[in-house]
């Protein structure tokens, strides 16, 4: 209650909140395309590539989030084209990707002068200090997502079912598998602002994972996984705020939680409902 | 529409790096015509149906897929993939995965049309899935997602099937099931069919190609011991080598 009360009384609250949502619907949709894919790894890749990126752009005098966007970009592209081209390739570089965004960016935030720069909301996220304008960028990423979907649902669906066959079907698989990596980018860019690049695997990931126990076609999984987004990211702000702990890392336990509870939940759910099958037969 | 050609193979050559996976393979498959293509496992099976459909180039030689460029006829192809090629837990219906063969055939934006709607469940009816469409695909058996997938086949309409080992993954029964449906189809298109199981297609099939590297054609009446020895002759002597 006390929560409600400090939404009412705080602007910074209310833009948490309205950041939590927007991330929310990003990553409903394309976590539920990245948890289909198998392409976790790779998202990791590209969240950590991003701080390179953001040291540079600090270096340089640039805004920060535009130098995510880019460094998030071209990860997105190099490891799309390199796993295309040779597939047995791919994790290794994704794993160089991962480590090299991340030591470049350190060494960048070195160099920057002045002490103005807090390397721990980058990594860890800072969804209370979200100011109104990264809020419309927000929205206006959110809003291509939706857009390349709603157009695409069929190819989107067909390269992240059966590459071969979509290909076969005259599908430019190369050109939709990029731009796929390229709003796989964007949303983890929008989620760095909410849990920060290290704990954005987990929110892009654990919402469409609990999604795909309980609905079976990946517009439903989409939709359901934004809910439940919103779910983790109000509830975890809400359980952080009184005790004042890290909210990116609460949200993270919260989903974590749900996560594992709803595993557990299935398999004790299922378990007793064969028992009772059964039975059934044994009595009948 | 007998007595021309659907695919042409002319001396075709093809390598991984140094290892030849394929020599000198010609092969003229005419319109109407059923044939197997079988052989040893690693003899080759796979990679000339991608070259058929256009997805790896030859090294050496041409290809012709009816008078054209595989890359430029296989929408005409429903193809069969040897299951499974996805992952058997993704979220997606019967109807829908059948949907896939119309997919690209009026654009990429939006929804899919009536035709397309109309021409799924007509392949599902031929393939005796109709009753399926709302089940998801993980919770199909083995011999009925094979039937799915050559709904899928179906449902583009094709001028021929191309089939990669449709019955590598389900019993005898069901297998013949398959093969019997295959015939009917026949009727109308030509169709291609991989498999490693010489004795039980050519009960089906007009004529075979044994291909381990290099391709001999037989007629289905001619094959005999002689035929599978010559074709598997490096295995059936480890075969003996082992009882001693």
């Amino acid at each position: 209650m006390a929560f409600l009360q400090a939404v009412i009384e705080h602007g910074f609250l209310q833009h948490a909140l309205i950041g939590g949502v927007l991330a929310s619907i990003g990553c409903g949709i394309v976590g539920s395309y990245v948890v289909v894919r198998r392409i976790g790894f790779l998202a990791g890749g590209i969240s950590h590539s991003v701080l390179g990126g953001m040291g540079a752009a600090l270096y340089f005098g640039v805004e920060p989030l535009s130098g995510a966007v880019a460094a998030a970009l071209l990860s997105a592209l190099l490891i799309g084209w390199v796993s295309l081209r040779w597939r047995e390739h791919e994790d290794t570089l994704i794993g160089a990707l991962w480590a090299v965004g991340m030591a470049v960016g350190i060494l960048f935030i070195s160099r920057t002068p002045g002490y103005n720069v807090n390397l721990m909301s980058y990594l860890f996220g800072n969804i209370l200090m979200v100011p109104e304008r990264e809020l419309w960028v927000m929205a206006a990423m959110d809003l291509l997502v939706v857009a390349a979907v709603v157009l695409f649902y069929r190819p989107f669906q067909a390269v992240a079912f059966d590459e071969e066959f979509a290909r076969l079907r005259g599908v430019p698989v190369t050109g939709f598998y990029l731009l796929l990596l390229c709003m796989v980018a964007l949303t983890v860019v929008l989620l760095i602002q909410v849990v920060g690049l290290i704990l954005v695997i987990a929110l892009l990931t654990l919402p469409a994972a609990i999604a795909a126990q309980y609905v079976h076609t990946l517009g439903r999984m989409m939709g359901l996984a934004t809910l439940l987004g919103i779910l983790f990211t109000v509830s975890g702000l809400a359980l952080s705020y009184e005790p004042d702990l890290p909210a990116g890392a609460t949200i993270i336990l919260v989903a974590g939680l749900a996560y594992l509870l709803s595993t557990v939940g299935r398999g004790v759910w299922r378990g007793r409902r064969a028992r009772l099958g059964t039975q059934g037969v044994r009595d009948g | 529409m007998n007595g021309q050609a659907v695919i042409e193979l002319d001396r075709l050559g093809f390598s991984y790096g140094e290892a030849p996976v394929l020599e000198e393979v010609s092969l003229r498959v005419l319109a109407g015509e059923f044939i197997g293509v079988v052989g040893p496992n690693a003899g080759g099976k796979s990679t000339l149906l991608k070259l058929i459909l256009g997805l790896l180039q030859p090294a050496t030689g041409k290809i012709r897929v009816f008078g054209r460029a595989p890359s430029r006829a296989r929408w005409e192809i429903g193809y069969v993939p040897q299951y499974p090629t996805f992952q058997r837990d993704f979220p997606i219906s019967v109807e829908q995965t059948v949907l896939m063969g119309r997919l690209a055939r009026h654009g990429l934006f939006g929804r899919y049309r009536r035709e397309d709607m109309r021409a799924a469940e007509r392949a599902m009816e031929r393939t005796e899935v109709r009753e399926l469409a709302g089940r998801q695909i993980n919770t199909l058996s083995g011999g009925q997602l094979q039937r799915v997938l050559l709904a899928r086949a179906l449902a583009c309409e094709p001028r021929m099937l191309i089939l990669d080992e449709p019955t590598a993954n389900i019993d005898q029964r069901l297998e013949c099931d398959i093969f019997d449906l295959l015939k009917g189809f026949n009727r109308s298109m030509s169709i291609l069919v991989v498999s490693h199981d010489i004795g039980f297609i050519s009960r089906y099939v007009d004529r075979v190609a044994c291909l381990n590297r290099t391709l001999i054609c037989h007629k289905t009446e001619a094959i005999d011991g002689q035929t599978i020895s010559e074709l598997y002759g490096s295995d059936v002597r480890m075969v003996a080598h082992q009882h001693f």
